[in-house]
């Protein structure tokens, strides 16, 4: 099979380049792209990709596949090889530090710009603090993001306003926290909002809900905070 | 100083996963200037592979549940070699802590009460193991590992912690009078090499499965921090400790939670018998997780595995219906989807016992402070360092650990290593600063690797070393094998010593990092193969064939590895709880 891969080497290369690899494949054995990566790295251990977990748990190698964004560990060559050719590329509207690997900068900023994390100023109880299993279902769904960026970088909107759009992952993370019936700062962070970019630059392309390895569902967690702002404006 | 860039620390992490963020938290929070250290960005850390749950005594389930049974279970399950005060101290801590968690925003599945659900998990009893099987072990669904990483980077985003991610620490830096004072890391995006300067380090580098073929460890779990310390010469304590997870994914290697047995599913052998009747008549599927290993490798030789080869065996689930699967195991299904290519809901998940969790490692008080023994072996601590998680040995483990057990070894000791460096630094701790001559020797190892010309290639290296680790040092040993074992091992150390590397560059240069990474784990399987050699003895996970039984006469000991002299010691188990009698040797039974 040929493989292409996207090199950049900032050091030595003036410009980014695809560069094409011949592999030949075990039989009767469907491997993940990152075991193709694997394979290639053994060869020419130039090839520079993220890796982690290689269960698709991790978010660690978001890369795009033959044009789609996802997870190289949990995409079998198979679905994401066409006409015998894999075409690797970095995740794309971010910049690139080498090869396969992305400046995620932008993206985390955002993450942290919903700030991520539980608000209750109440007195935290001896034990937990309780909840129903009817609300803790609303996390559902949300709670499970890996943060691999495989949806902000497939969004238009991301890419023309990466600084000013919180982008699907990003938005996603925050209706976690508007939906967690044990935070006490939905006022606030309804609040940080409310601007005309921050939620609004989703013009419901459903690219992240395409692309979501874990089958999340951003668009519609963005459909929810918009109908929170508009009640909280009427 | 030698000609790199300083910076400087009241403390600084290593390792982002559970451990290394649960540290830095505390440490954060007490207001000492801290860095965490990490190779990936901290949610990319083993500590996200985590399904089944957190088991604590928070009383959720059964509301008269008793820390002290849970203490119970897990000097049983560690086959009496896990040091009571410390098993004491994560069990009566533990509520605490997971209530912390919570309060921090893990999203813990429910009750109808409101409360933390908690189901059953191997090993765990009421009562003292009279009163049944307990369930005890805290989740969210099955990705409480995933909930509890989160949750840690979260609330160390909300607490400010300063953050080194994606830098790779190589060595300590260890001064004239022995202490360690901070570690050389390599900025990965730049390749800028940089001396991180602390009074306190700590080491929360996580495990090193990857020394087996087999694992159901991430690519990053090299076992970092363990080497590290290894090659400032410090021991290693029961390093031969190894478990293997009943059921990782046959082929592929990938965890499937004991939460799948708590929530009753069970395995089948090819003739579609539930077997563990057989081994473990009371817990049956339930049992210690060496204990249900061994039974399935049993089955294997015996010729009643499945398959073309028959060289697996089954993992029933469909019996539980797709709702329960659906609400209580929807990374189960995923993860079998994707990697078995087979649907739980419908049919059996196709499972062997796969390299899953290091018991042994810096050996450590309940303070996580490093300890060394001194020539009359006697315990010292080693100025500067500390450990906590998987690295650490302090020990809460033993000879095997028990399912849900490592997450709340995770947050107690993370925190507990927190409060005590805090303790130190208000004491007045200090250590005389690194010459050049200490940092120029911390920086040696990297050196040579930049100047080496040609060489070994690292990825036949390390599947070399892992098929040697499979195969002589795997569920069962013996001490012929583990001697051949041993004389291949020394072969492949002279080829680390040789690797070369080809790429010399600076930007995101991942062939680096896994040269070094090949080295650490080089020294993990020294660490591990040659205690295994020396415990004549089968206990927890170490079993043996040609010594079957425990020796609770010669035996009843922690092993320390010596890297120096490559020598093994034996050092004292803690049988002294604080609260309570320390529970005297039984057999172990199931």
């Amino acid at each position: 099979m040929l493989v292409s891969i996207y090199r950049y080497n900032p050091e030595v290369d003036d410009a980014p380049y695809m560069q094409d690899y011949q592999i030949d494949l075990p039989e009767g054995k469907d491997l993940m792209v990152l075991d193709v990566l694997n394979l290639l790295k053994a060869q020419d251990t130039t090839i520079s990709y993220r890796r982690s977990c290689r269960e698709g748990v991790c978010g660690s190698d978001g890369m795009n596949m033959s044009g789609k964004n996802g997870l190289a560990c949990i995409t079998p060559v198979s679905e994401a090889a066409k006409n015998d050719k894999l075409v690797l590329r970095p995740l794309p509207g971010l910049p690139v530090v080498r090869d396969l690997v992305i400046d995620m900068g932008q993206f985390y900023k955002q993450y942290e710009k919903i700030r991520p994390f539980l608000i209750n100023d109440t007195p935290a109880p001896a034990i937990e603090r309780l909840q129903s299993p009817e609300e803790r279902e609303k996390l559902d769904g949300l709670y499970e993001c890996i943060l691999c960026a495989c949806c902000s970088t497939a969004c238009p909107s991301f890419w023309w306003n990466p600084d000013k759009f919180v982008g699907p992952s990003g938005l996603l993370q925050a209706y976690r926290f508007l939906a967690d019936s044990r935070d006490t700062a939905t006022q606030e962070r309804l609040s940080d909002l409310d601007d005309p970019f921050s939620v609004f630059r989703c013009h419901g392309i459903m690219n992240c809900v395409n692309v979501c390895p874990k089958g999340l569902n951003p668009t519609k967690a963005i459909g929810s905070i918009r109908t929170m702002l508009l009640q909280r404006a009427t | 100083m030698a000609n790199i860039r300083t910076l400087s620390f009241d403390a600084i992490v290593i390792g982002g996963g559970g451990a290394g963020m649960r540290a830095a938290l505390q440490l954060t929070e007490s207001g000492l200037d801290t860095a965490c250290v990490t190779k990936v960005f901290p949610t990319r850390s083993h500590t996200v592979s985590a399904q089944g749950g957190i088991t604590c005594a928070i009383a959720s389930d059964d509301p008269n549940d008793d820390w002290r049974w849970h203490m119970y279970d897990t000097v049983k399950g560690s086959d009496y070699i896990g040091d009571q005060d410390a098993i004491e101290y994560m069990c009566s801590v533990g509520p605490q802590a997971v209530f912390e968690l919570e309060h921090m925003g893990l999203p813990f599945s429910r009750t109808e009460q409101g409360r933390i659900y908690q189901r059953p998990f191997g090993g765990q009893s009421k009562d003292f193991g009279k009163g049944g099987q307990a369930a005890r072990t805290c989740a969210a669904a099955d990705r409480t590992g995933h909930a509890l990483l989160h949750t840690l980077y979260q609330a160390n985003l909300k607490g400010g912690t300063t953050f080194f991610n994606e830098w790779y620490a190589t060595d300590l830096v260890k001064n004239s009078e022995g202490a360690i004072v901070g570690v050389i890391a390599i900025c990965m995006e730049t390749g800028e090499t940089v001396y991180l300067k602390a009074k306190a380090t700590v080491m929360a580098t996580g495990g090193a499965g990857r020394i087996y073929q087999s694992t159901t460890n991430a690519h990053i779990n090299t076992g970092d921090g363990v080497a590290m310390a290894l090659r400032a010469g410090f021991p290693m304590q029961d390093m031969e400790m190894w478990q293997f997870h009943p059921t990782g994914i046959y082929g592929a290697g990938t965890l499937v939670t004991e939460g799948c047995r708590g929530e009753g599913g069970y395995l089948i052998n090819k003739d579609g018998e539930r077997f563990m009747e057989r081994y473990a008549p009371n817990a049956k599927d339930l049992a210690g997780r060496d204990v249900v290993a061994r039974s399935m490798i049993l089955e294997i030789l015996e010729g009643r595995g499945c398959g073309p080869e028959g060289d697996h065996v089954l993992l029933k689930l469909d019996h539980l219906g797709e709702e329960t699967l659906n609400k209580r195991l929807p990374g189960i299904l995923e993860l079998s989807r994707t990697f078995a290519h087979v649907d739980p809901v419908k049919e059996p998940i196709p499972v062997v016992p796969t390299c899953h969790y290091m018991m042994g490692g810096i050996p450590t008080n309940v303070g996580g402070q490093a300890i060394k023994q001194n020539a009359d072996g006697e315990d010292v601590i080693i100025d500067g360092l500390y450990a906590c998680g998987e690295a650490a040995c302090v020990s809460v483990h033993g000879a095997n650990r028990l399912g849900g057990n490592s997450l709340l070894d995770l947050v107690v000791f993370g925190r507990a290593v927190g409060l005590q460096v805090k303790k130190s630094l208000d004491e007045g701790f200090e250590s005389l600063s690194a010459d050049d001559t200490d940092i120029e020797k911390a920086m040696a190892r990297l050196n040579r690797l930049n100047n080496s010309t040609d060489g070994e290639n690292v990825a036949e290296v390390r599947a070399e070393l892992q098929k040697v680790m499979q195969l002589y040092f795997g569920v069962f040993r013996d001490g012929a094998s583990m001697q051949e074992g041993l004389k291949q091992l020394a072969v492949i150390r002279t080829r680390v010593e040789n690797l070369s590397l080809d790429d010399k560059s600076q930007a995101f240069n991942t062939a680096r990092i896994e040269a070094l990474e090949l080295e650490n784990l080089l020294e993990i399987a020294e660490a591990t193969a040659i205690p295994a050699e020396f415990r004549k003895e089968s206990r927890g996970a170490h079993a043996r064939n040609d010594f079957t039984e425990r020796d609770d006469e010669n035996w009843l000991k922690h092993s320390l590895f010596h890297p120096t002299d490559k020598t093994v010691t034996k050092r004292d188990v803690n049988f002294k709880p604080k609260t309570m009698e320390a529970f005297p040797p039984k057999i172990r039974s199931y």
